[in-house]
């Protein structure tokens, strides 16, 4: 204790000052401006443009793609008139793809979180499997269903074997391999929110249910169920909009009868380069999509996904 | 629907639709059909994700020809030499430079700006709220198109920098709301502790700020990686003539895809889950002791 | 053992007419006066105690000696210099946070170097581990925070401040996650510190035991404004208003009217009929409306059949009928109805073997005149009671 005679105390302040306090004020703007700024030119101006572009009209007589600005709302209702049957199809795989999603995801999460709950190693593991599809490329996984469900696969000459399916059919350029591949795609994006919600749950409100005489349907539909649903509501979001934007699928593994209005849009960018239309159909997607989830959401009742 | 309204109606309505309790002998049939029942269904729902990846690590191994759509015969040379087919290698590379740069750019100002949400108060906040989380909620092809015609218009050509740029865009809003979740975590009295000690804004920021943040920017560095890496749609519309991995596959699945491009994923694959199932293994530990 | 003595170590501290008022107009929320034209002095050297319940403004005073908190009107001294002004990281302040606020991810050597590291002490890790040493806790330097005890991270937590030698040394409410027995502990250990390296504390605390064993001043806070301010036993003896006399320890408060006088006793008639005698010099008001305080310590219970050996000069009440008795070891707290003056609570020290009165039991209550102490009339005799202290949380936050 002698030594802490050797230690001098602080002096106190030279009278500074008054220090740029007030200089803090300007620190959120300083941190934001970056990001901000990025998002300002690779996200808000592209977006006008489109509606420009959308608006837009080619120039008589001039080279393919060439369009001057004007004001042809013409062009959506040209766009809606010509595809619409392309929204319903993309909505209604989109629903599908969802709704299997959650069919096959509940449960999967639902045995994770709450059966494995005892042991922690074999929970991580089968988290680990759920999200594992994520670790080979998107376009690689949709590529290899294909071949899955060729003709000529082991999976289909076995089922065609076994008289699940008909000899003569065909399950590759079918609505129906459209929509497994999507479903399959988005399946960890619905199974982990919900996943995370269950786990959250405490076991002792379970417990609690079967002290009152609830039996273990009766305590999934009354306990388990509600309390779960934020994940249910993120994972359906989480899935429901980028599938019903997709194209790839529809690309790799439907035909031209099953495509999806990003099929559409693709090829009038690229193919038939009618910018208008494609940025037309682009609108039209995205308003179709937030207002489908707006009604969702305010019906859901859980605004607060921020 | 708070916790005990929903324990009351399931009370009410076990009473309703069962007159007694149920006897031991009907419950344990019940019971043990259910116990098998969910634990199996799982298990099909496990294997069905992966087939896709088992098909394509078998066939890896096919010795296929420029189109690996049947199975040849089995052999190791694919493996032998992963870059054997022209450009897949290229695209590989194109695809990691790309994810590099877009991760670092994105991590970098989103943090910035997770930062700024939580901690500062200032008008806009909401609306920068809802800006940030738009992209996230925009299908990929409406991004995509936007950003074309934005380079268009700027008479910009697409390729290697304007997937960069789209990325970093994309990015960004992940990162933000990863890196929010844990700013909002972080106790704010640590900070004022630094002040306390003689620690100047920027000091306390660099010391103790930055390091606890440390664990949550990884985890958006990593997620912004693995979305830059696998993102296709938004690159197809912007990259021209470059190749990342995930457009090569695409544009080659026409013709056929070569071997290698399995030995890739399959690759990748197996990289990540060593490293993901050792991470969790000791989680899982670290959860137990 | 030569140690620097208290004044030239620490400093003092002095607050000139300090007020914080949070919210507004603008926010939408009713502004709130936290802090409401404080002024206090503390002496250098001292061991300074703000006591007062939750929401009276003692921690956010303490922020604004830190520098945490920027005060809306007033000036903070310390030393004789200004440093309202100055930001937190400037000022030779150092703060023992609540929650301790140790940094987690370094060890705890690196936590108690911290300050001297960002002041450029080349020393930094040798005064570390002095100060450890200090706290006892030498051997866990290489620990981390999360590794430690509740009490470890507690000493850590003081050690981390100390080292630096400020001015003046920040504690709020530093005890309150300890169980009993180290809390005990530790008030013993804080005020062995804070002697022997003379630094002036300030301890904010909402327990009065706490602030009455290690204080030397005491100040008493409510609604953001000092009640009362002065040693620990002035302030017990004599209280100034009714939240101090029912905050520290228990208080009798009985309202009342001065009658007269008698020499150097106000006589005081006692609502509802009763009489009682106060001193002048302990009566905040010599005429008319006042309320007459004893502490339950002071009463005297005999049965109301028994002797009567109070004396001539004692204030007496009663009878009374005995409402609970509760039989505490050393003491048994008997609650007494008494027509006249109320329902006054009574400690007696178990001298024999039983109680003294049971429930229901008939009893006369006595102290002597010397012991009571008068306050203004118009005072709540509720006010820093329990039952008010917790309708006022709830309302505050609400």
């Amino acid at each position: 204790m002698a030594a802490l005679a050797g230690l001098a105390p602080a002096p106190p302040a030279a009278a500074t000052p008054p220090a740029a306090r007030r200089g803090a004020r300007w620190t959120p703007y300083l941190l934001l401006a970056p990001g901000l700024l990025w998002l300002l030119l690779f996200f808000v101006l592209p977006l006008v443009l489109l509606v420009t572009t959308s608006l837009s009209e080619p120039v008589p007589g001039g080279e393919v793609g060439a369009t001057q600005p004007a004001f042809r709302v013409a062009n959506y209702t040209e766009a809606l008139a010509d595809y619409w049957p392309w929204f319903v199809r993309s909505v209604g795989y989109g629903l599908l793809a969802t709704v299997l999603a959650l069919l096959i995801g509940y449960p999967l999460a639902y045995a994770i979180a709450v059966r494995a709950r005892a042991r922690p190693l074999v929970q991580q593991l089968l988290l680990v499997a759920v999200v594992a599809p994520f670790f080979t490329s998107f376009v690689l996984r949709t590529i290899a269903w294909r071949q899955v469900l060729a003709d000529e696969s082991l999976v289909v000459s076995a089922l065609k074997a076994l008289a699940v399916l008909p000899d003569d059919a065909r399950l590759t350029a079918t609505p129906l391999a459209v929509v497994a591949g999507l479903t399959y795609n988005f399946i960890p994006f619905m199974a982990l929110p919900i996943y995370a919600s269950l786990e959250r749950l405490d076991p002792r409100l379970l417990e609690a249910g079967r002290d009152l005489y609830a039996g273990p349907v009766t305590t999934f539909a009354t306990v388990t169920l509600p309390l779960s649903l934020p994940g249910v509501v993120a994972g359906t979001l989480l899935t429901f909009i980028p599938a019903t934007g997709d194209y790839v699928n529809a690309a790799l593994l439907g035909g031209p009868g099953s495509a999806m209005v990003g099929n559409v849009i693709d090829s009038r960018f690229f193919r038939v380069v009618d910018y208008p239309t494609a940025a037309a159909l682009s609108f039209l997607l995205m308003a179709l999509i937030l207002g489908l989830v707006a009604l969702y959401v305010r019906r859901a009742g859980t605004e607060d996904l921020l | 629907m708070s916790a005990g309204q929903v324990l009351a109606g399931a009370a009410a309505a076990e009473h309703v639709t069962s007159g007694r309790p149920g006897g031991p002998a009907r419950r344990s049939w019940r019971h043990r059909a259910g116990d098998w029942l969910l634990p199996a269904f799982a298990g099909l729902a496990l294997v069905y994700l992966l087939v896709p990846i088992a098909y394509t690590f078998a066939f890896s191994f096919n010795d296929a020809g420029r189109s690996n759509l049947v199975w040849r015969g089995f052999t190791l040379d694919n493996w032998r030499d992963p870059c054997g087919a022209p450009a897949v290698c290229s695209a590989v590379v194109t695809s990691l430079q790309v994810g590099v740069l877009a991760t670092v750019l994105a991590t970098a100002m989103g943090t910035l700006v997770a930062l700024a949400l939580v901690r500062h108060r200032f008008r806009f906040r909401a609306t920068t709220n809802l800006l940030v989380f738009l992209p996230m909620a925009t299908p990929e092809v409406v991004l995509g198109a936007s950003l074309l015609a934005q380079f268009l218009n700027l008479r910009v050509s697409p390729g290697f920098w304007p997937v960069v740029a789209a990325h970093t865009m994309f990015c960004l809003s992940f990162v933000v709301v990863t890196v929010k979740a844990r700013v909002a975590s972080l106790d704010p009295r640590l900070e004022e502790a630094a002040a306390d000690l003689y620690a100047s804004p920027l000091q306390a920021f660099w010391r103790v700020t930055l390091p606890l943040l440390a664990p949550g920017i990884a985890a958006a560095a990593l997620l912004s990686f693995a979305l830059s890496f696998d993102d296709f749609i938004i690159t197809n519309f912007n990259s021209g003539a470059t190749d990342t991995f995930p457009k090569f596959v695409y544009v080659a699945a026409t013709r056929g895809i070569p071997a290698q491009a399995n030995v890739i994923g399959s690759a990748m694959f197996l990289a990540i889950l060593a490293v993901v199932v050792v991470a969790r293994i000791v989680t899982a530990r670290r959860r137990r002791a | 053992m030569a140690l620097a003595s208290g004044a030239s170590s620490g400093a003092d501290l002095h607050l000139e007419r300090l007020t914080k008022r949070f919210g507004g107009a603008r926010g939408g929320t009713a502004a709130a006066l936290a802090v409401d034209d404080l002024t206090l002095t503390v002496p250098a050297g001292s061991f300074f105690a703000l006591l007062g319940p939750s929401g009276c403004g003692k921690t956010t005073t303490l922020r604004m000696v830190a520098g945490l908190e920027e005060p809306t009107s007033g000036r903070v001294l310390i030393g004789g210099q200004d440093v309202t002004a100055t930001r937190a990281h400037q000022r030779p302040v150092n703060t023992v946070f609540q929650s301790y606020a140790l940094f987690p991810h370094m060890d705890v050597l690196a936590n108690v170097a911290f300050g001297l590291r960002r002041r450029g002490r080349g020393d930094a890790e040798a005064a570390a581990r002095e100060a450890l040493e200090l706290v006892e806790l030498a051997h866990l330097a290489d620990r981390r925070p999360a590794q430690l005890s509740g009490g470890q991270q507690q000493r850590v937590a003081l050690a981390r401040a100390v080292v630096n030698r400020p001015a003046v040394l920040l504690l709020d409410e530093p005890l309150g996650a300890l169980d009993l027995k180290l809390r005990r502990q530790m008030q013993v250990e804080l005020k062995r510190i804070q002697t022997d390296v003379g630094l002036t504390f300030i301890h904010v605390t909402h327990d009065q035991e706490e602030a009455m064993t290690m204080a030397d001043r005491v100040a008493v806070m409510n609604a953001g404004r000092v009640e009362q301010l002065g040693a620990p036993q002035e302030l017990y003896d004599l209280p100034r208003s009714a939240f101090v006399a029912n905050f520290l320890g228990q208080s009798n408060l009985v309202p009342g009217t001065v009658t007269g006088a008698r020499g150097d006793l106000l006589e005081v008639a006692l609502t509802g009929g009763g009489h009682a005698l106060v001193p002048r010099e302990r009566s905040v008001t010599a005429t008319g409306p006042v309320v007459v305080g004893v502490r339950p310590e002071k009463v005297h219970i005999a049965p109301d059949a028994g002797r009567d050996d109070a004396g001539p000069a004692a204030n007496r009440v009663g009878p009374g009928t005995v409402v609970d008795a509760s039989f505490a070891g050393v003491s048994t707290q008997y609650l007494v109805d008494v027509p006249g003056a109320g329902r006054l609570s009574v400690f007696s020290q178990n001298l024999g073997h039983g109680p003294v009165a049971r429930r229901g039991d008939r009893v006369r209550l006595s102290w002597a005149p010397e012991h009571s102490f008068g306050l203004r009339g118009d005072e709540d005799p509720a006010a820093g009671t329990l039952e008010r202290e917790s309708v006022a949380d709830a309302v505050a936050a609400g």
